[in-house]
């Protein structure tokens, strides 16, 4: 494992070059450019600020002092989802796209998956400007438990980075992945404590989303920024330790897969 | 040296494509068979059991019919896919020319391309930095290489391709019948390049249908067939024996679907369609033709033939009173619609005296001397003055086989002579 660690990181210059490629490509031709990477999260945060801190009145029902104080709170979780959303989609379809190269030139091919994760993750850090921005101008001080932000990053880029291992490998033997995907994902979605706090979820549910490592990572943020506080420890350890094992397995699977890709993509 | 060595190499592709039309993730999870489903199953044998070595410096042609195995051979020897069984080993960096531009992006403009590829193929940044200008001059593609490459023509996308494969600065290149894309003017320049590297002391592999450039810059040939290597050696034997091979199959084809059709006409009690075709015959009827056939040397029907055998044209005609004006003749055309040759009796110095009733016309062709192809046979009588009995145009086909690769409309006949000074020597089997 740790060889097959090495040989990807010989292959950096490579998803370098292929990451910015991915980064102008994917907005040449449009007026705005890259601050699509900064409007497509702000304009999701505002539908639901809209949806449910105005028409539904979630802010005052989880207990934030003001409808701007809960949008605050949703783009601080709305903006890793988008990372972890748009990297689990993307890689559903990876392979796919880049036939060409896995076809007809030797390519290390766990270099598209680890693209797209990276990809999403500048877009993802791209876009933390914005939300201290509006941390600013709505009279919430950051503080300086922000400095725990790296940490989080590292453990969702270990578990995103596994999970799109399991699913590029997968769907290229059964692309009925891709249809189920998109909708597990909205159901995994409202199971992370986004649009609601965790603290404001009955116990019982608790123990539910609990096993959910996406809800202790988006926790982790909400501890960075929203709430300035220590994240807590012990889930985010857990939430390390099942983030290698998923990394793990999803590698072990994408390798023991490998040579079948030439011959299905 | 060798620079290629492959042992005894089977590759089975599995034949996935009928079940997986039912297979979903649930049904794999189920029935637990989710990798025994991709180990498992029919297959196809795509290799079977080829060995070779390429010497550092030589050029080797691979070649085949399609499904011979021949790129998956390449795609082995690239690295992109592995053998099921055996072994390849490779000395030096390969650059493979399977598809040329593979990896493109097309929003991005030939520049950044241009690097990513590089990095792609194996180059670092500061290499590809050094080989840009050449990249560019060589795909002569100067004034559009910050355009994206989704705007250029697919010669400029071949050139681009083309140019950074041939400048990552293999020492094994592996080419696979990239060069059948190419515009007339780069596919020359290609071939200078490839020659260049030929005389730098690099080793190609080349993978092709244009025989006639396998066999001028090959030093050795292999002919793949069904997976297994047929024959290995000298370019023109290797080259000669499988366009033998293909002219025969070919011809029992030939011969094959020419019975096919000749029996659906007799069954049918119906002559063929172009006997009621106002377009392929024509004529008053007094004098009738029918039953028009060909055969070879020794009387035995037949409708393909060697380029140097013997053949003659049978046909009856029937009179339906007595007619004293009457001419007989033919015509050859090829499958281009070109008059190969025409003449009838008057040409030929004969005049007519009188038919009536049946009888029987034969016309005798001592050797053909018409180049391989499909050639098209016109039956006719008339009078002198053209007025038609019985026209029949192009209702005949036939076809020649030739072991010679000669071009034009016909054979002529010919020999080559030379002073003392030149010195040339005739290859050993032809």
């Amino acid at each position: 494992m740790i060889e097959k660690m090495k040989e990807i990181l010989r292959h950096r210059q490579l998803i370098l070059i292929l990451v910015s490629r991915e980064l102008k490509a994917r907005y040449r031709g449009t007026v705005l450019g890259f601050f699509w990477s900064l409007f497509n999260p702000l304009l999701l945060m505002l539908v639901y600020t809209v949806v449910f801190g105005y028409i539904v009145g979630g802010g005052r029902m989880a207990g934030f002092p003001s409808t701007k104080f809960y949008a605050l709170f949703m783009f601080n979780g709305i903006l890793p989802w988008t990372w972890f959303n748009a990297s689990m989609m993307e890689s559903s379809n990876v392979l796919m796209v880049h036939g060409a190269l896995i076809k007809k030139i030797k390519f290390p091919i766990e270099v598209l998956p680890i693209m797209v994760v990276i990809t999403n993750m500048v877009h993802f850090i791209l876009a933390l400007p914005v939300l201290i921005f509006f941390f600013l101008i709505f009279g919430k001080p950051l503080t300086l438990w922000v400095l725990f932000l790296p940490i989080s990053l590292l453990v969702q880029f270990i578990f995103t980075m596994g999970l799109c291992f399991l699913i590029s490998a997968l769907t290229v033997h059964f692309r009925d992945i891709k249809d189920i995907l998109a909708n597990l994902l909205t159901l995994w979605f409202f199971s992370t404590p986004i649009i609601y706090p965790y603290e404001s979820i009955p116990k019982a549910l608790k123990m539910v989303l609990n096993f959910n490592p996406m809800t202790h990572l988006v926790e982790s943020y909400h501890f960075a920024f929203y709430y300035g506080a220590l994240p807590h420890w012990k889930r985010l350890s857990v939430t390390v330790l099942v983030g290698l094992l998923f990394f793990y397995l999803g590698y072990l699977i994408f390798d023991k897969l490998r040579d079948t890709f030439v011959e299905e993509v | 040296m060798v620079a290629v060595q492959v042992q005894d190499v089977y590759k089975f592709y599995k034949k996935f494509a009928d079940r997986h039309k039912f297979l979903t993730i649930k049904s794999a999870l189920v029935n637990k068979t989710l990798f025994g489903d991709l180990q498992v199953g029919e297959r196809f044998e795509a290799l079977r059991g080829v060995s070779f070595d390429v010497k550092t410096g030589h050029t080797l042609g691979i070649i085949g019919e399609n499904g011979s195995g021949k790129s998956t051979m390449l795609k082995i020897l690239a690295g992109i896919s592995q053998p099921t069984t055996g072994s390849v080993i490779t000395h030096g960096r390969i650059s493979a020319l399977i598809e040329l531009g593979a990896g493109f992006h097309p929003e991005i403009s030939g520049r950044e391309n241009i690097f990513i590829n590089g990095v792609i193929l194996g180059l670092t940044r500061k290499e590809i930095q050094e080989k840009y200008n050449d990249i560019v001059q060589f795909a002569e593609l100067e004034d559009f290489i910050n355009h994206a490459v989704k705007g250029y023509s697919s010669g400029m996308f071949m050139r681009l391709g083309f140019s950074i494969a041939i400048n990552v600065n293999p020492d094994i290149l592996l080419i696979d019948e990239v060069l059948a894309v190419g515009d007339a003017s780069f596919v020359p320049k290609c071939l200078d390049k490839i020659n260049e590297f030929r005389r730098h002391g690099k080793t190609i592999i080349f993978v092709s249908h244009d025989l006639s450039t396998v066999e001028r810059i090959c030093d050795e040939v292999i002919w793949l067939k069904k997976g297994q290597i047929e024959m290995r050696g000298y370019p023109k034997r290797v080259v000669d024996a499988y366009l033998e091979y293909v002219g025969k199959k070919d011809a029992d084809k030939y011969q094959l679907q020419h019975d096919k059709e000749e029996k659906k006409a007799q069954h049918d009690q119906r002559e063929i369609d172009g006997l009621q075709n106002p377009e392929k015959r024509w004529g008053s009827r007094e004098i009738e033709i029918s039953n028009v056939k060909m055969f070879d040397g020794q009387g035995k029907e037949k409708y393909l033939f060697k380029a140097d055998e013997p053949l003659a044209v049978e046909f009856d005609v029937q009179a339906v009173g007595s007619e004293k004006d009457f001419v007989f003749g033919i015509a050859i055309y090829n499958s281009e619609g070109i008059l190969c040759y025409g003449s009838n009796t008057v040409l030929d110095d004969y005049s007519a005296k009188s038919i009536s009733g049946r009888g029987r016309v034969r016309l005798a062709v001592p050797t053909l001397n018409l180049i391989s192809g499909t050639y098209f046979l016109d039956v006719a009588v008339h009078k002198f003055d053209g007025y038609p009995f019985d026209y029949h145009h192009l209702l005949y086909t036939f076809r020649v086989t030739s072991g010679q690769r000669d071009v034009g409309i016909a054979r002529i006949a010919h020999r080559w002579e030379f002073s003392e000074s030149i010195r040339l020597e005739k290859n050993e089997n032809s």
